[in-house]
């Protein structure tokens, strides 16, 4: 159905008010219900595909506007099938069953046809289904939609428990054109009234006359109902404001930007305060700062030219004011501020009367898990995979300290009974090193517990030193290897202990230190699992799922070129990667796109081959070679194997690969002329060896017989 | 300046306790005393805990005293307290108005809502030893967590109809942020009418919090904690024990099955783990084992108090 622009159309809107929904759910929820409006609209053919409709949010509602839709849905002509015409008719008289049909089809026995199926001649009726109203239909499919809509948790709030929805709903608006369309749902008949702003506006209704002035009316009572314009005006009101203090700045927080643009309603440059807090607080390291005000109170921290943290902050409201009223609600949130500074210094003062080394004794008390026990025996057992993996590298004459390595790991975990952890909690690692650093540690002992943690997504950073790396490591194969050993492995989208993160983070160290760490997968999960050689395989087996994952999502590698890399080798990651972007490269290429076609065939033959029993010989056999094009082949892909098998040494993967793509003439000339299948048995076997002489040389980078080629 | 100017006519703390009550007293709340049985939390008296089970609508509101004892800080820190009052309000089922009313509550205690900014930023509220949960909001004045609001949703792992609204206000947040102080101690309590001279909150307070602080991480006997633990554990059970005959008893044995005895008891375990974690007494392994026992003791009054209801009223 195109778009035809008559009146028999209008736009449609709906609305559902609702008391606060939580701000990281909310933008999930306004895609989902344009998506099932839309959705339920086309499959009642009410729109066509491709419609014009926008969506809006706060957190007190939800909307969608779509343009252009069909008063009544168009009547459809349907042909009922009946029964065989031999059953409807005797003697050329109806049968009951040829009445019985019409009366069901609701048409006379008289109009009643026959049609030919491959099964013989029946009978039919044609049917016209009358198309009904619009707002019929929408009143009766769009509650089914509401209550569809996925939340991550919901509630009941009427006695009865009739419904579930996020937080209770308090209005609907349903309107197509000028006309409200009585949408029932959580015991509201939707009408054309909304509410605005509750304090600017207060609680006088707004009546919506059609869809198109819904947002100037609700701009009217102070909400803005676009997202992306109230973000907008969010980050002009900062600037605005920070700029009113010369030469500050306040620090990019998208995150932070977008949870505050959903926990608001109206947005402009008088909905912003800039405090400040007492410069004495600076003293305080920087992370607790800004956790405090960013985690907590969702302020923004500020900067000054230099990039350092300055003591100014930014609060967003969900109000507007004068120049009077917003100094009484800066002074508000200044004084909130300055109360959790004070508890961020008592707690880090407090925390100094136990030095980091005192607590290595506390952690006997703090659980890691049940069955794993204590923090105190993680440790230790970070400690053990910790040296046994510093010690292949120190083979592999990569620096590192092992005596900050050792510090680092007997304080990793001790911040764990500070106060400021207890308090904030997300500060874990990074407390125990600035107390490490205060406490007159190294600075690699520092830098490796502070480091700890990361990577903690796949867009995080990794340790800044080697000791850290090996620490990181340590700790999250450990507890991989615990979790397994008990029998707790990820199943489907249950992950409670977060192992996937935890491999997802050993892969990502491993390929992105800054200095190399050669360590490969099956060595990090052999460290880690001790002399249990079947946990050492099953936790192998699923960082290297963990490599697919990484070179895939991290790297933005495609499936195939993934598989191929990984069927040719999965323990060293750097080096997968850089096998992939090499695969990557090339992989455009018509000759390299032959040569993998042509690989693909070699290993089906090699396949069917030992599947009907027949074996390659041992080795290739130049004087059993019966046809130029086979002598050619083993010529030319011998001379190349041995220049690839130096590219691929010094890892020069893309030149390799180039190299590999220059067989393809012999490679070609070799499928036209011979068939592998001789039947003389020495010649065929001789063959197959060839084929599996030619892909053992250059499967080394990829697998290519995974690579998709086109056609 | 203005800030000084609102100090003045802010309200005193005893005056918000008042103004609060009789508030919610005029919108249909009875006004129950506070609990005279240690809790961490007002949610914890039997009049939220017991009250929001079963089908019997009720408003009822209350002050509560709430002791934490691991949170105590010898009266040294400005804003940490090891017990602090919490103004309870239930409302089963939650009605329709449920926010304007508790917006309502705010002006009436001297907020203008067009001079702050407000904020509902989910806050789910949850109790595992209780098996009790809800979803709602953290209401933020000025950046300040002034109050919980929750809809009840499951109480002693039964699942609640009606469900309940639950207002908690932070008195001592709140009388701070009127009365612009940075220490809980300077809030101005009450002021003697004839000479003006003001009560703090420190004067009434203070030698509590040093006490119980240097009882709960100093002094308490930890082996005598334990054998009190464990004794009103075995009475509590003995009486859920007990409970299992209720098919057998008459309506006034019924009746009179001493439910809300069992509940105290299951408190004062409660009680008793909080000062041994205070303490620092409670290891690793026990840890996990005393709450599951906790749990036991709260779930299990919450079924036998929800069943002699239905028997009792049916």
């Amino acid at each position: 159905m195109r778009r035809r622009l008559s009146e028999n159309m209008a736009d449609f809107l709906f609305e559902i008010g609702v008391e606060e929904i939580p701000a990281r759910m909310i933008a999930g929820a306004q895609a989902e219900l344009q998506k099932r409006v839309v959705g339920m609209l086309e499959r009642e053919r009410l729109v066509g595909s491709g419609v014009v409709s926008r969506s809006y949010s706060t957190p007190r509602r939800l909307a969608v506007v779509v343009e252009g839709v069909a008063a009544r849905q168009e009547d459809v002509s349907e042909e009922l099938l009946g029964p065989a015409v031999k059953i409807a008719y005797k003697d050329g008289v109806a049968t009951p069953a040829a009445v019985a049909f019409a009366k069901k089809a609701g048409v006379a026995v008289e109009q009643l046809s026959t049609v030919t199926t491959p099964k013989g001649e029946y009978l039919a009726a044609v049917v016209v289904k009358a198309g009904r109203g619009a707002a019929e239909v929408i009143a009766a499919e769009l509650p089914k939609e509401l209550a569809g809509i996925y939340w991550a948790k919901t509630m009941y709030w009427r006695a009865g428990k009739p419904e579930r929805f996020v937080r209770p709903v308090r209005w609907m608006v349903a309107l197509l054109g000028g006309d409200v369309v009585p949408v029932e749902f959580a015991g509201y008949v939707a009408g054309n009234v909304t509410y605005g702003h509750r304090v600017l506006f207060g609680a006088q209704e707004i009546v919506v006359d059609r869809p198109e002035a819904y947002a100037t009316a609700l701009e009217q009572a102070f909400v803005i109902a676009d997202v992306e314009v109230r973000r907008h005006r969010i980050r002009k009101a900062l600037d605005h404001v920070t700029r009113t203090v010369d030469g500050l700045r306040w620090r990019e927080d998208h995150a932070l930007v977008d949870k505050l643009t959903h926990l608001t309603e109206w947005a402009s440059d008088r909905s912003v305060v800039l405090g400040e807090f007492e410069a004495a607080y600076l003293e305080l390291p920087e992370e607790v700062l800004v956790t405090v005000m960013r985690d907590h109170q969702s302020y923004f921290a500020v900067e000054d030219k230099s990039g350092k943290l300055a003591p100014y902050f930014l609060a967003v409201l969900n109000m507007q004011a004068d120049e009077a009223g917003l100094a009484v609600i800066r002074h508000g949130n200044a004084r909130v501020l300055r109360a959790r500074f004070n508890d961020a210094r008592f707690f880090w003062e407090f925390d100094q009367r136990t030095p980091l080394k005192e607590r290595v004794e506390l952690l006997k008390n703090v659980t890691f898990q049940k069955e794993l026990g204590s923090y105190a025996a993680k440790s230790e057992r970070v400690g053990k995979v910790a040296s046994g993996l510093a010690g292949l590298l120190l083979e592999r004459e990569i620096a590192l300290n092992p005596t900050a390595l050792g510090e680092a790991v007997v304080l990793a975990k001790t911040d764990l009974t500070s106060e400021l952890v207890k308090e904030f909690t997300e500060l874990q690692g990074i407390v125990g090193g600035l107390y490490a650093r205060a406490q007159g540690y190294s600075q690699a002992t520092a830098d490796a517990i502070y480091d700890q943690y990361l990577p903690e997504s796949m867009e995080d950073a990794v340790q800044r030193t080697v000791e850290g790396a090996v620490l990181a490591l340590a700790d999250k194969a450990d507890t991989i290897a615990g979790m397994f050993g008990l029998g707790l492995e990820p199943t489907g989208s249950k992950d409670p202990f977060a192992l996937r993160r935890a491999a997802n983070g050993i892969v990502k160290i491993l390929a992105e230190t800054t200095v190399a760490l050669p360590l490969s997968l099956r060595e990090v999960a052999t460290v880690a699992c001790g002399q249990n050689e079947a946990l050492a395989a099953k936790v192998r087996g699923f960082l290297a799922e963990r490599l697919e994952f990484y070179l895939r999502e991290a790297q933005g590698q495609a499936y195939d070129v993934v598989k191929a890399v990984l069927a040719a080798g999965a323990e060293d990651v750097r080096d997968a990667v850089a096998r992939a972007f090499a695969v990557t490269v090339v992989r455009g290429g018509g000759d390299f796109a032959a040569v993998s076609a042509a690989f693909k065939r070699m290993k089906n033959i090699l396949a069917q081959a030992a599947e009907k029993g027949l074996v390659a010989a041992e080795f290739v056999n130049a004087s059993l070679m019966t046809d130029a094009a086979e002598k050619a082949l083993w010529e030319r892909s011998s001379e190349l194997a041995s220049e690839v098998a130096v590219l691929r040494s010094e890892t020069n993967y893309h030149a390799a690969l180039e190299v590999i793509a220059t067989l393809r003439p012999q490679v070609d000339a070799f499928f036209d002329a011979v068939m592998v299948m001789d039947p003389d048995a020495a010649v065929r076997s001789n063959r197959l060896a060839l084929l599996r002489e030619v892909l053992g040389d250059f499967s080394g980078i990829a697998d290519f017989s995974e690579i998709v080629t086109a056609g | 300046m203005q800030a000084i100017a609102e100090k003045k006519k802010a309200l005193t703390f005893q005056e918000l306790l008042f103004r609060l009550q009789r508030f919610w007293a005029d919108r249909g709340c009875v006004l129950q005393q506070p609990y005279d049985v240690e809790v961490g939390a007002g949610t914890m008296s039997p009049d939220t805990f017991l009250r929001v089970l079963g089908p019997k609508p009720v408003r009822i509101a209350y002050a509560q005293p709430s002791r934490r004892p691991a949170d105590g800080r010898y009266g040294e820190n400005p804003n940490r307290l090891f017990r602090h009052t919490q103004m309870q309000v239930i409302l089963k089922p939650p009605p329709v108005r449920i926010q304007e009313m508790y917006l309502e509550s705010l002006e009436a205690i001297g907020i203008d809502l067009n001079e702050h900014d407000i904020k509902f930023e989910e806050d789910n509220w949850e109790w595992p030893v209780g098996g009790a949960w809800g979803v709602g909001w953290q209401v933020m004045l000025d950046g300040l967590e002034i109050t919980q609001f929750t809809y009840f949703q499951q109480c002693g792992g039964m699942d609640l109809d009606p469900i309940c609204g639950e207002i908690t206000y932070g008195l001592e947040r709140i009388a701070g942020f009127l009365q612009d102080v940075d220490s809980i101690y300077d809030i101005v309590w009450a002021v003697e009418p004839d000479t003006g001279k003001q009560v703090t909150y420190g004067e009434i307070r203070l030698a509590e919090e040093e006490q119980y602080s240097a009882y709960g991480f100093d002094y308490a006997d930890v082996s005598k904690l334990w054998e009190h633990l464990n004794l009103y554990e075995a009475e509590c059970l003995a009486l859920l024990e007990k409970a299992k005959g209720f098919e057998a008893m008459d309506a006034l044995a019924l009746k009179r099955f001493p439910v809300l005895g069992a509940y105290e008891l299951a408190l004062k375990c409660s009680h008793m783990f909080n000062l041994l974690d205070a303490r620092g007494a409670i290891s690793v392994t026990e840890r996990v084992g005393v709450m599951a026992r906790i749990r036991t003791l709260v779930v299990g009054v919450a079924k036998i108090y929800a069943a002699q209801g239905v028997a009792v009223g049916g």
